[in-house]
Parts: C-alpha cells; sequence; structure tokens
C-alpha cells in the first residue's frame, strides 16, 4: 500500500511538473541586446522607466522603446496603455515615472501634481499628434467630401441616406446610393472620442449640441471596442462611416473635411501644422505645454481634426537616477529620429521643428530635486 | 457524486493528539480564510461603490444618478443572459440525452470530451470568433427577420449592418454556457436508477416514452439547476461581450437586431475603467456591486434548486 | 465534469411499442435523408442557397418526412420516437458547428506565425513584423503556476475540512458560499486583488503576484468542489478500518484517504487550472502588459497570453496585420495549452484509475 501511494505520488507530482515547466532559455531578441553596445555619444545608462497611460500612443510607444533602446541598451521603457485616465491617475499617486495622456492634466489634476512632483510642476508635452480620418465605407464612392455641419449631421443621426442631400451638394460628381447610413462610434472611453466630439462641438455647435466627452453621448449607432473594433465595424457593414487614426484607416474610403471653404484631407504635415497654429493653454507652468486645438481654422493647410496625447512627467525627480532616464528618453522622443520612429510603428505625425525646440527647454530643464 | 456512502457517520473522537488538533485546524482555517475573501470581496465592491451612491446625481457618469446609469445596464446583462439560457438550455439537455442515450457508447465518450473543451475555451477566444465568425454570418438573417418578422419588438429593427447585435452576443454566450448545461444535465440524467429505466422499457415503452417518462423527471431540478448555473456564469462574462456587442450608453430596448444595445455590467466595466477616474470608477464599482448581488441571488436559487435534487435522491 | 459517470447503461434495446403494423428497415432513415438532402439541393442550389441553409432544410425536411413515414408504416408512439431522435441528433449535430467553426478559425488563423520564432522572442524592439510571444507564454505559465500553489492547498484543506471535520453551521455556511463565489465575475475580482494590493504597494500596482491572487480567488472555489466531490467517493470503510486500528485522524486523512482520491484529485487540479489559465479580463486589472521578459512575478508587469492577444487585437500598430496575426497565434496557443490540460487530466485518472474497489 505505502509503496504504490508513494509511486503514485510521485507520477502524479512529475506529470505535473511536466506540463509545467519549460526549458528556460531566454527571449532570443532580448540576450542579444547588451553586445550591441550604446550608439552615439551619449553616457551609457541603465535601468527601467515606468509610464502608463493612452492606449492611443502604445504603437508609437512601441517605436519609441525600440528606437531608444539602439542609443540607450541598458535601458528597459515598460509602457501599460491602461487608458489616458488611469495613466494621469497612476502617475499622479506616484505608481509610473511618466504618463501618456490624449487630454492635459485638468486643474484638480495640477493641484495633485505639485505634491507629487514639488513645485518645480510638471512638464506635458504634445508628442503624439495623429489625424483623425473620416472613414467610411461605400462601394463606388472613392471620393468623398463633407462639411462639419454634414459630418455632425450624420453622426447625430439627422442625415441617414448616403443620397441626402447635404453630402450630394458637396459631391456633385459621386454616384451616391440611397444606402442607409449606419455611423459607427467608440463603445469605449477614449481620446480620440473625446477630440471628435470636441472638433463637432467647435465647428458645428448648432447641429452638434453635446459637449467634449471620452464617451459617445449619443444613443443612436452602432459602436466597435478600441479603433480595430471600429475598423472592422466600418469595414464589415456597407454604408458605414466612423472615426479612427488616419493610419489605421488601410483601405477603406477617407472623406476630405470641409476647412474654410476647401476640403482638405488628412495628412501628418496638415496635423503637425495645426498644433503648431494652436495656442497653448495659459496660466499653466513653465514646461506646461497644453493646446487648446484651432479646430476653426481657416487654412487649408492645416488638418483641424486631430488628436494630441501628451507625455507628461516631473521636472524634478527625487531620485537621480529617474531624472536623468526620463530626461533621455524624452530627448530621444521628441528628436527627430524619436518622432520618425513614431511614425514609422504608429503612423504619427513628426511634430515640427518649432515644437521640439520648445520641448527641449522642458527636456533639458528635467533635473533631480534638492 | 452523492450516490456513494458520504461519510457522515462521526468517527471515534477518542484519541485527540497535537497532529490531530494541528490539521483540524488548518483545514478549518482554510475554510475560514474562503470566507474572509468572499467577505473581503463584498466589503471592497460596498466601500468603493458608497461614494457613487451618495455622490450628487449630476457627477455620475450620465448626469441623473447612479440607478439610472446601472439601470439599462442591468438590464442589457439580464437580456444577454435570458437569450443565451432560452437558447442553450433547450440545446444542452438535447446534447446531454444524446450523449447518455442515443449515441452509441465509445462514440459518447470521446463526444462528451469535445463538448467539456468549449467550456475551457478562453473566453476572449469566444469574442474573437464571434466577431469574425459569427456576427458576419448572422446579418442575412436579420435582414429577413426585419422584413418578415418586424412586426415582432425583438426584431424591429433596422438590422445591423455588422450583426454585432443582442442576440449575436446573446448567442455566444449561449455557446459558452452550453457545456456547463450539458455536462450537469448529463450527469443526473447518467444518475438515473438503471431500474427506473429498465423498468420503463420493460412495459413496452419506446426509447423517447423511457426518457420521458423516466429520466426527465429525475433529472429535472438537475438541469435547471445546470441552467442556473449557466446564468451564472453568462451574467458575469466581460470581453467577449466588450467586443461583440455593440452598444450605446443608456439605451433600454428589446429589439435584439438593431446595432442600438445596451451594454452589460461587465462589459461596460472593462470598457471604461481604463479611462476612468473619480467618481467615475465608484459607479463602475457600484455597477459591479449590482452584478455581484445578482449572481448571488441566482446562485442562491440555483444550489436551493439542485439541493432538492439531493432530498430526492437520497430517497433511492 | 465527471466523465466517470458517464454511461453506465449499455444503450437501450431499439423502440419496444406494439407492433400492429410493419417496422421500417434499418436503412429507412437513411434513405429518407438521402432523398430530402438531393431534393433540397437540386432545388436550392441552383436557386442560390447558402450551403449551410440546405444543410438545415435537409434536416428539417428529412426529420418531418420520416415521422410522416413512421405514423404511416408504423404507429404513433414509435413515429414520436422517431421524431425525437432527430432532434435530439439534429441538436448535437448543431452544437458542434461553432466548436468546429471556432477551432477552424483560431487554427486557420494563427497557424501563419506557430513558428520558431514566436517561441523564443518577445516583443523588445519589434515593430511590425515578427516578434513573438514568449515572455507572454512565461508570464502565463508562472502565473498560472502560482495560482495553482495558492489554490490548491488552501482549496485542498477546505475540502478535507468539509468532508471530513466539518460539521453543523460553519460547514453550511462554508459550502454555500463557495458556491457563491463560483459565481463571482471575473472583472470584479481582478478588481478586488487590484484594490487589495493598492493598499499595500499605492495606487497603480501591477504585480504577476496580485493577477495569482485574482486568479486565486476564482480557482479556489472551482478546486473546493471538485476536491469535496472526490473526497466523498473515498469510502468509509477505509476510514472505518484505519480507526479500528488506532491510527488518528489526521493520518488517516493523510495516509489513506488522499493517496486513494489522488487520481481524482489531479484531474479536479488540471480542469481547474485550465479554468482560469485563458482568464483576461482580472489580469487585464492586475498584471498589466509589458514587452520585455519578466520573470519574477513580485516585480512589476508580466506579460500573459490573453492579455497580449487582447492587446495586440485591439492595438495593433501599423500595418495592424502583424500584431493581429500574432493575437490569433496567441489565442491557439491558449486553446493548446488548455487541450494539453485537458489531456494531462485525462490521463492522471486513466493511470490512477479509481482503485477504490467496487
Amino acid at each position: 500500500m505505502t509503496l504504490r501511494t508513494l509511486s503514485r505520488a510521485t507520477a502524479v507530482s512529475a506529470a505535473l511538473a511536466g506540463t509545467l515547466a519549460l526549458t528556460a532559455c531566454g527571449a532570443s531578441n532580448e540576450t542579444s541586446k547588451d553586445s550591441s553596445g550604446a550608439a552615439g555619444g551619449a553616457a551609457k545608462l541603465s535601468g527601467t522607466i515606468n509610464g502608463a497611460g493612452s492606449s492611443a500612443q502604445q504603437a508609437a510607444m512601441q517605436g519609441w522603446a525600440a528606437g531608444f533602446s539602439g542609443v540607450q541598451s541598458g535601458v528597459t521603457v515598460n509602457y501599460d496603455p491602461v487608458g489616458s485616465g488611469g495613466g494621469r491617475e497612476q502617475f499622479l499617486a506616484g505608481g509610473v515615472d511618466f504618463a501618456g495622456s490624449d487630454s492635459a492634466l485638468d486643474d484638480e489634476e495640477l493641484t495633485k501634481a505639485k505634491e507629487r512632483c514639488g513645485d518645480a510642476g510638471v512638464f506635458e508635452l504634445p508628442n503624439y499628434i495623429s489625424a483623425i480620418a473620416v472613414v467610411y465605407n461605400l462601394p463606388g464612392v472613392d471620393q468623398l467630401n463633407l462639411k462639419p455641419a454634414t459630418i455632425a449631421g450624420i453622426f447625430a443621426g439627422k442625415i441617414t441616406k448616403w443620397d441626402d442631400k447635404a453630402i450630394a451638394a458637396d459631391n456633385p460628381d459621386a454616384k451616391l446610393p440611397s444606402t442607409t447610413i449606419t455611423p459607427v462610434h467608440r463603445s469605449d472611453d477614449s481620446g480620440t472620442t473625446k477630440n471628435f466630439t470636441d472638433y463637432l462641438s467647435k465647428v458645428a455647435g448648432d447641429v452638434w449640441t453635446d459637449e467634449a466627452a471620452g464617451v459617445w453621448p449619443l444613443k443612436t449607432g452602432e459602436s466597435g471596442n478600441g479603433t480595430s473594433g471600429l475598423i472592422s465595424s466600418v469595414k464589415g457593414g456597407e454604408g458605414t462611416i466612423g472615426y479612427a487614426d488616419e493610419s489605421q484607416a488601410g483601405d477603406l474610403g477617407i472623406a476630405k473635411i470641409g476647412v474654410g471653404t476647401e476640403f482638405v484631407a488628412p495628412s501628418r504635415e496638415a496635423a503637425a501644422k495645426v498644433v503648431e497654429g494652436s495656442k497653448i493653454k495659459s496660466g499653466r507652468g513653465e514646461f506646461d505645454f497644453a493646446y487648446d486645438v484651432n479646430r476653426a481654422t481657416t487654412s487649408t493647410d492645416e488638418y483641424p481634426l486631430v488628436l494630441v496625447s501628451y507625455h507628461i512627467g516631473c521636472v524634478q525627480y527625487d531620485d537621480k537616477d529617474t531624472a536623468g532616464l526620463v530626461k533621455a528618453f524624452e530627448e530621444y522622443v521628441v528628436s527627430s529620429e524619436g518622432q520618425q520612429a513614431a511614425a514609422d510603428a504608429a503612423g504619427s505625425a513628426p511634430i515640427s521643428d518649432n515644437l521640439r525646440d520648445q520641448a527641449m527647454t522642458a527636456v533639458n530643464a528635467i533635473t533631480t530635486a534638492g | 457524486m452523492t450516490t456513494t456512502n458520504a461519510p457522515q457517520t462521526q468517527p471515534p473522537r477518542a484519541v485527540r493528539r497535537l497532529g490531530d488538533r494541528l490539521f483540524a485546524g488548518s483545514a478549518r482555517g482554510a475554510g475560514v480564510l474562503i470566507l474572509l475573501v468572499l467577505a473581503g470581496v463584498a466589503a471592497f465592491l460596498v466601500i468603493d461603490a458608497v461614494p457613487a451612491l451618495v455622490a450628487p446625481a449630476r457627477e455620475v457618469p450620465g448626469g441623473r444618478g447612479v440607478l439610472p446609469y446601472v439601470g439599462p445596464l442591468l438590464f442589457g446583462t439580464v437580456l444577454a443572459a435570458a437569450i443565451a439560457l432560452v437558447v442553450a438550455t433547450p440545446l444542452g439537455v438535447a446534447i446531454a440525452l444524446f450523449l447518455t442515450h442515443y449515441a452509441p457508447r465509445r462514440l459518447a465518450t470521446g463526444l462528451a470530451y469535445v463538448v467539456d473543451l468549449l467550456a475551457a475555451i478562453p473566453s476572449i477566444v469566444y469574442g474573437f470568433w464571434g466577431i469574425v465568425w459569427l456576427a458576419p454570418r448572422l446579418v442575412p438573417f436579420y435582414r429577413w427577420t426585419e422584413a418578415h418578422l418586424g412586426f415582432l419588438p425583438f426584431f424591429a429593427g433596422p438590422a445591423s449592418v455588422t450583426g454585432k447585435t443582442m442576440f449575436t452576443a446573446g448567442l455566444v454566450l449561449a455557446v459558452m454556457v452550453l457545456p456547463i448545461i450539458t455536462a450537469i444535465s448529463r450527469e443526473v440524467f447518467a444518475q438515473v436508477p438503471t431500474l427506473h429505466r429498465e423498468a420503463a422499457l420493460a412495459l413496452g415503452a419506446t426509447r423517447w416514452e423511457m426518457i420521458r417518462m423516466a429520466v426527465l423527471p429525475y433529472g429535472r431540478s438537475g438541469i435547471i439547476g445546470g441552467a442556473m448555473l449557466g446564468l451564472g456564469r453568462a451574467l458575469g462574462e466581460t470581453l467577449a461581450i466588450a467586443l461583440v456587442l455593440s452598444v450605446s450608453a443608456g439605451t433600454v430596448t428589446f429589439n435584439l437586431i438593431s446595432s442600438t444595445n445596451p451594454s452589460t455590467i461587465a462589459a461596460n466595466i472593462a470598457l471604461q475603467f481604463p479611462e476612468s477616474s473619480g467618481i467615475d470608477v465608484n459607479t463602475l464599482i457600484a455597477s459591479g456591486l449590482a452584478l455581484f448581488l445578482v449572481t448571488l441571488a441566482v446562485n442562491v436559487i440555483a444550489r436551493a434548486v439542485v439541493n432538492r435534487r439531493a432530498d430526492f435522491s437520497g430517497a433511492n | 465534469m465527471s466523465q466517470t459517470t458517464g454511461t453506465l447503461l449499455s444503450p437501450p434495446p431499439v423502440t419496444g411499442g406494439s407492433r400492429r403494423k410493419g417496422r421500417l428497415p434499418r436503412w429507412a432513415a437513411w434513405a429518407v435523408f438521402g432523398t430530402a438532402l438531393v431534393l433540397v439541393a437540386g432545388i436550392g442550389l441552383p436557386a442560390g442557397l447558402a450551403l449551410a441553409l440546405v444543410v438545415l432544410f435537409t434536416g428539417v425536411l428529412g426529420t418531418l418526412a420520416l415521422y410522416v413515414l413512421s405514423r404511416v408504416t408504423e404507429n404513433r408512439r414509435t413515429a414520436t420516437d422517431r421524431l425525437v431522435t432527430c432532434v435530439v441528433v439534429g441538436a448535437f449535430a448543431l452544437a458542434m458547428v461553432p466548436l468546429l467553426s471556432l477551432v477552424y478559425e483560431v487554427v486557420s488563423r494563427g497557424i501563419g506565425r506557430l513558428d520558431g520564432e514566436f517561441f523564443n522572442s518577445s516583443l523588445v524592439g519589434v515593430i511590425g513584423e515578427g516578434g513573438g510571444a514568449y515572455h507572454a507564454i512565461f508570464g502565463t505559465l508562472i502565473i498560472t503556476g502560482l495560482t495553482a500553489l495558492i489554490s490548491v492547498p488552501i482549496g485542498l484543506l477546505t475540502a478535507i475540512y468539509l468532508v471530513e471535520y466539518g460539521s453543523g453551521r460553519l460547514k453550511k455556511v462554508i459550502t454555500f458560499l463557495v458556491d457563491v463565489m463560483t459565481g463571482i465575475p471575473s472583472i470584479v475580482a481582478g478588481l478586488f486583488a487590484y484594490a487589495l494590493f493598492a493598499i499595500f504597494f499605492g495606487p497603480g500596482v501591477r504585480l504577476g503576484i496580485a493577477g495569482a491572487v485574482a486568479l486565486s480567488v476564482l480557482m479556489t472555489p472551482v478546486f473546493v468542489r471538485s476536491a469535496e466531490e472526490v473526497l466523498k467517493l473515498v469510502p468509509n470503510e477505509l476510514r472505518e478500518a484505519a480507526y479500528a486500528l488506532g491510527v488518528p485522524k489526521w493520518r488517516t486523512v493523510v495516509k489513506i484517504v488522499l493517496p486513494t482520491a489522488v487520481a481524482g484529485l489531479g484531474t479536479g487540479v488540471t480542469l481547474a487550472v485550465a479554468r482560469v489559465i485563458g482568464e483576461t479580463a482580472p489580469l487585464l486589472v492586475t498584471v498589466g502588459i509589458t514587452n520585455a521578459t519578466n520573470l519574477n512575478p513580485f516585480d512589476g508587469r508580466m506579460a500573459t497570453l490573453p492579455v497580449y492577444a487582447f492587446y495586440q487585437l485591439t492595438q495593433p500598430g501599423v500595418p495592424p496585420e502583424f500584431a493581429i496575426d500574432r493575437a490569433w497565434t496567441a489565442a491557439l496557443l491558449l486553446i493548446a495549452l488548455v487541450m494539453a490540460l485537458n489531456v494531462v487530466a485525462r490521463l492522471i485518472s486513466r493511470f490512477f484509475a479509481p482503485t477504490t474497489g467496487r
């Protein structure tokens, strides 16, 4: 009896161990990292910085983390795409070193930021700019011009057919079918929705009566979870229209939106340009570059429907290593290589030289407290 | 299960040694620990929900207070789970009958394994499957129902063009709870005393008559219990719904085939939690508390029903 | 659930019933369905009927035809019996549709990236093509292993308490609350674990162990339930024999009861692990995600397969195809893991088949 029990027990544990244990061998793409060495003349740093926040920045952050590891091979950059609100909260609570956020800190959060970072306050850098495209799926219609009021009407459910007069008036050459329009919005709370509704309320306020909000305020229309869910919904139905990062539009139709009297297609240059032409919110810290995007621009080389996502961090860190790491990372992010890396990885719009110079003043100011 | 002699008899308690006391103590401790964890979960939910409950109505998301916020979500949760149950219960019972009374025995073992496998497939995979496979295939069906059954409130339309509707979500949930209902029904069907069945057959009953007279009455409470446990799973399902369902905040509708649907509590938490802060989080947790209470009630009912069966079978 | 209590009886004899009229030959059913198929396909396919509808209509038509035929040549009762048989078999076939399509979908979309690179590299420095889930595979194994490490002792001791020691109200309360616990929505368990760890480590904490705690809240009750059933199956005679020999109770449990039940316990553990290994929502809020390999569950974020799949699908980079491919491969790997665990459970219960006598 004892013998049998014993052998049985051993066999069970062996079986369990067999299922759970795998030979550890290390990820091949990580082990080679040390040999590559630091490129460039910068001092070699090592350590880990943690960021959290906007999921819109996730893809760009992959690009930055990858590119940064080429400059500073000893540094690991972790980024948790928990969402902008979560990122700001974690940053303010000291859980992460920096936050990625689709909107700047509000007044209440700025007060908390004083506790987190001391009197030197925070920096907020508009490091990720992305054009939001109005995408549609309507076979036979390759080009579409939409005035802001028309877009607002469609998403508010007031324009329901593709051959509506309002649409036809701006598209004299297109053969518009009488298909029902299915507007698609994001089902999750998102910065994209917030920027889109902000745009609608500012430029088409008489049609779009709701305020800017991260959660879709209306009860009409179809929804998709995240950018990919929205895109797949637009792709999956006929006569659908939605809004998403221009880079994710794929082979869907992209509408030109009305700016002034012209129609402008989303592009990186036009997106970067509108931010440069916008005003910084006043009465905030020296390095707090929070923007009020000029949605109502009439300049036709600007595309006002953009998402601006910030990097938020402390100007002074208690920990010397952290300060150095954040400084080096942000320096890379705002550099033209960094912005190009994000453009390659996420299709974002590289910031202009003026914005870069402005951001570098903040980067250079990052120090250790005391 | 309960058919074998459970150790109800109190063993002799003559020898009380240190080892005994330690062992009994740690066993009891483990049980109590479970109580503490559950109490912890409940306490956490209540504590974090309170700020939302006492907050002025306009600060809560939606601007009309917690109840108007949670109400539609609760409605959506129950509706999706109800569809799942209506579809899955008859199917699950039929499958259990097939496995216990129709399929050749060798085949039945393998097939039962396959059905069990459905239970273990991660819910996120169901979500993937729901959006790429199921939803597009249901679009023609929705068009058809809108055209021909549109007079019923359930199919009033307009039919969704992507198929991401409440009905689709209910079907995905149905597939997810099917194995639970099947497993429990199969277990009680297999326990029907051989004598009952043979007696029915000896009287000249056909297979169906035997099932109707001997198997189903015996298994009824087991079926109900299984359905209730399936309901519990369906109520709490998160990511499959978040991926599959097209939602609009605050909707309450019985229209199953349009793209405007109420969300469910669990899916709503997953969708809104990341971008939430402050009172929004408390509101989400308050909705979690509501979900917890509903699942609690369902489980209490399920247990009560299943335990009745135990009394019943004990009589044999 | 318990496969062992499966079909105990041999299938009942083919229908009884009075046979005033004749009986349909065995091939009749096949013939009826064959004719129905030819009819439906012949009329429907040229008219552009979808293949799925052809099968569906064949099933319905064949069932009705068989019923009518049986009513005419046999009797009402046999006809009803045949009808029910058709319905039951049809229901089973219907249930196979989602399973097969699901497995097919996941395999066909996931197989493309099931290569060496997927298993031996992480996502560090990966943009677009390539990359793997090395870090997520190990994250899942470590966190699930920890979950089992927490849940199994607690669950086993609780089951022992319920079966061997418990009595009175405490036992009833615990039994009931364990059942309640099985109904905790997984996202609630995740939020709970997050809140618990946030108390000690501050907000924004992300630890592998926190994920393991969240999963334990889900796994423990499942394991308690199965362990309880298995322990109850150990015959009382064995215990009584041990007591009669003067063996103390705790030694009886450890040396007699547990070894006897080891097969069932092993199955219970593996099935409970299979149940939680694919949980996404609780890990999303407790463990987070990282691109690098982190094998230390007490230090920072880890990647896990379900969360990895979720983020690769919902937050793909540019172009999105590569990340979406990785998501499907991760899903395929999860299913494969779960299947492997199920097979292990079967093997355990086969190799250590109950030697409990009778």
